[in-house]
């Protein structure tokens, strides 16, 4: 630490991700002295995702923000595929709806976005620390009192530490707010960035122009029939092209997580849509997939966790970046309730939870999908046998040969019993409907 | 998958990698194995087949697990899949490692 700085804030943030970065953003507004500690290079520069950032959310902490954010493109048309190896079953939607300002997400990259946010943190009094790693949460009994960063000196007090460090949450464990992450708890996921002309990405993808981006999530052969989800998002001038899988499915799979990357983007429908590309980055990350069940203890006697490190994702519906922001802000207006309170107890900073649980649907969400990943898991022939077994059914009635229709109708019903028993069916059905609904 | 096949899966990666800007810390590996002879134990090897960026390979000749810390995405992975908790993972010191220009 540079020798004219205090050692002493109202608010450590560990962490300048989106959750970080809200967190100390609304914090230094409302007059905290607030620092953020970040192992980056800068604000960004560590951080990945898809990446679709949702508009309400974000705009409930920073106001209005798209009007100059870096944001790419924003989503007005959303597809999902599913993939066999030699053809793909689409449902796409596209509303003039999304387009009406503001839109309902854009897509982003993190990095330019990242600073970006940084930047309003630091215009807004929060002072931000780069090149740091925190190494141990400094406790003095059952309080959390500070930090210690991998530097002489490197000690930091306040009252309360806001832990936004991500899905590897180092900390939280520290604390025992948090168990080891199992091989369920999250997904391993591989992005590229490909680079294109803006003009070939809008004809390529029928985009009207600069304003107009899609996003495709990509099921069943995108991932070689495990559990998870290739995407294919479009920015102003490159491809978010990835594919991600539980760490749990990937032990017998016969891919690394690179040539399942690789195999996605030679996938006849895919392989088009990246032609003439350029590689610009390539990147990993893991996306925190235990849900409601695997969630931490999300805040102690002056300590409070937010975002990934949270485990506040909705695998099911790809969000995370907006759960990420809420509890970023809820975390930090608890934190001023608690300065004004002067008391930094577990009694009040549990009135984040409560917060978090009356004025965003995250944990809502999250209590609703608690089953979702489990019950993937249980029903294999969700993204392997019912993906082909469409296929080759929506090909047969298309075909046009010698073939009555009837006949079609029920050589598709004889193959789906061959594939799958009445009974499996049935219980791939209920148990969805039990996990899902 | 067999671990011994991961070269032959991950070809091309050298390429993609080279791509990422690393801030290499050369004093020291972020990544250590705890107790080498489990890795010898261990049949799945599920550090080499999880890696995104192939930070590890066996070395036939000497028998034991090659950490190449400097390629490491810092995702994560490999603690978590290990069977045997057997990998010190921590990120790498304040400003080292990975250093993303897209994200």
């Amino acid at each position: 630490m540079a020798t004219d700085v205090s050692n002493k804030f109202d608010v450590i943030v560990v962490g300048a991700g989106l959750a970080g970065l809200s967190a100390a953003y609304t914090c230094a507004r409302a007059g905290l002295e607030t620092i953020v500690i970040e192992r980056g290079t800068k604000p960004g520069t560590k951080n990945v995702m898809g990446g679709v950032l949702y508009t309400q959310p974000t705009a409930r902490v920073f106001p209005e923000f798209w009007k100059d954010a870096p944001v790419e493109r924003p989503v007005l048309e959303q597809g999902a595929w599913i993939l066999t190896k030699d053809s793909v079953i689409k449902l796409s939607y596209r509303s003039q709806r999304f387009a009406q300002e503001p839109p309902n997400a854009f897509t982003v990259l993190r990095v330019k976005l990242d600073k970006y946010f940084a930047d309003q943190a630091e215009e807004a009094g929060a002072l931000i620390i780069c090149e740091t790693l925190v190494e141990e949460v400094l406790t003095e009994g059952e309080r959390v009192i500070g930090v210690r960063c991998g530097r002489p000196e490197g000690e930091l007090y306040a009252p309360i530490v806001i832990l936004a460090e991500g899905v590897n949450s180092e900390l939280t464990r520290q604390l025992g707010m948090q168990t080891d992450l199992k091989p369920t708890d999250a997904a391993s996921v591989v992005k590229e960035i490909i680079r294109l002309d803006r003009e070939v990405i809008e004809e390529r993808f029928n985009l009207s122009g600069p304003d107009d981006g899609l996003t495709i999530e990509m099921y069943g052969d995108a991932t070689a029939g495990l559990l998870g989800t290739g995407f294919l998002y479009t920015n102003q001038d490159s491809l978010s092209l990835g594919v991600g899988c539980l760490l749990s499915q990937l032990v017998d799979c016969p891919h690394t997580p690179y040539s399942m990357l690789q195999r996605l983007k030679q996938h006849p429908m895919i392989a088009p849509l990246i032609e003439g590309g350029e590689s610009g980055e390539y990147m990993s990350h893991l996306i925190p997939e235990g849900g409601y069940n695997r969630m931490p203890q999300l805040f102690g006697h002056g300590v409070l966790v937010v975002g990934d490190a949270a485990m506040l994702v909705n695998g099911v519906h790809r969000e995370g970046s907006n759960h990420a922001l809420l509890s970023g802000l809820l975390a930090a207006q608890t934190a001023v309730e608690a300065h004004e309170k002067g008391d930094f107890s577990g009694r009040v900073l549990s009135h984040y939870r409560a917060r978090l649980l009356e004025e965003t649907p995250t944990l809502h969400d999250l209590r609703k999908y608690r089953n979702a990943s489990t019950y993937m898991e249980r029903h294999p022939a969700v993204l392997t046998t019912y993906p082909e077994l469409a296929s080759d059914a929506i090909y047969e009635m298309l075909k046009v040969d010698d073939v009555p229709k009837r006949q079609k109708q029920w050589e598709i019903v004889r193959m789906a019993l061959r594939a799958r028993s009445l009974t499996g069916m049935a219980w791939d059905a209920i148990d969805g409907a039990r996990s899902m609904l | 998958m067999e671990y011994q096949n991961v070269k032959e899966r991950n070809k091309g990666l050298v390429d993609a990698l080279y791509l990422v800007k690393y801030e290499t810390d050369e004093s020291e590996s972020h990544l250590k194995v705890i107790d080498a002879e489990l890795c010898r134990k261990c049949e799945d090897k599920l550090c080499i087949v999880r890696c995104p960026a192939e930070v590890y390979l066996w070395d036939e000749a000497k028998d034991e697990l090659e950490i190449a810390y400097e390629n490491c995405l810092e995702c994560g992975a490999c603690r978590i899949v290990c069977p045997f908790d057997n990998i010190e993972w921590r990120y790498p010191r304040g400003g080292f490692g990975v250093a993303y220009k897209f994200g």
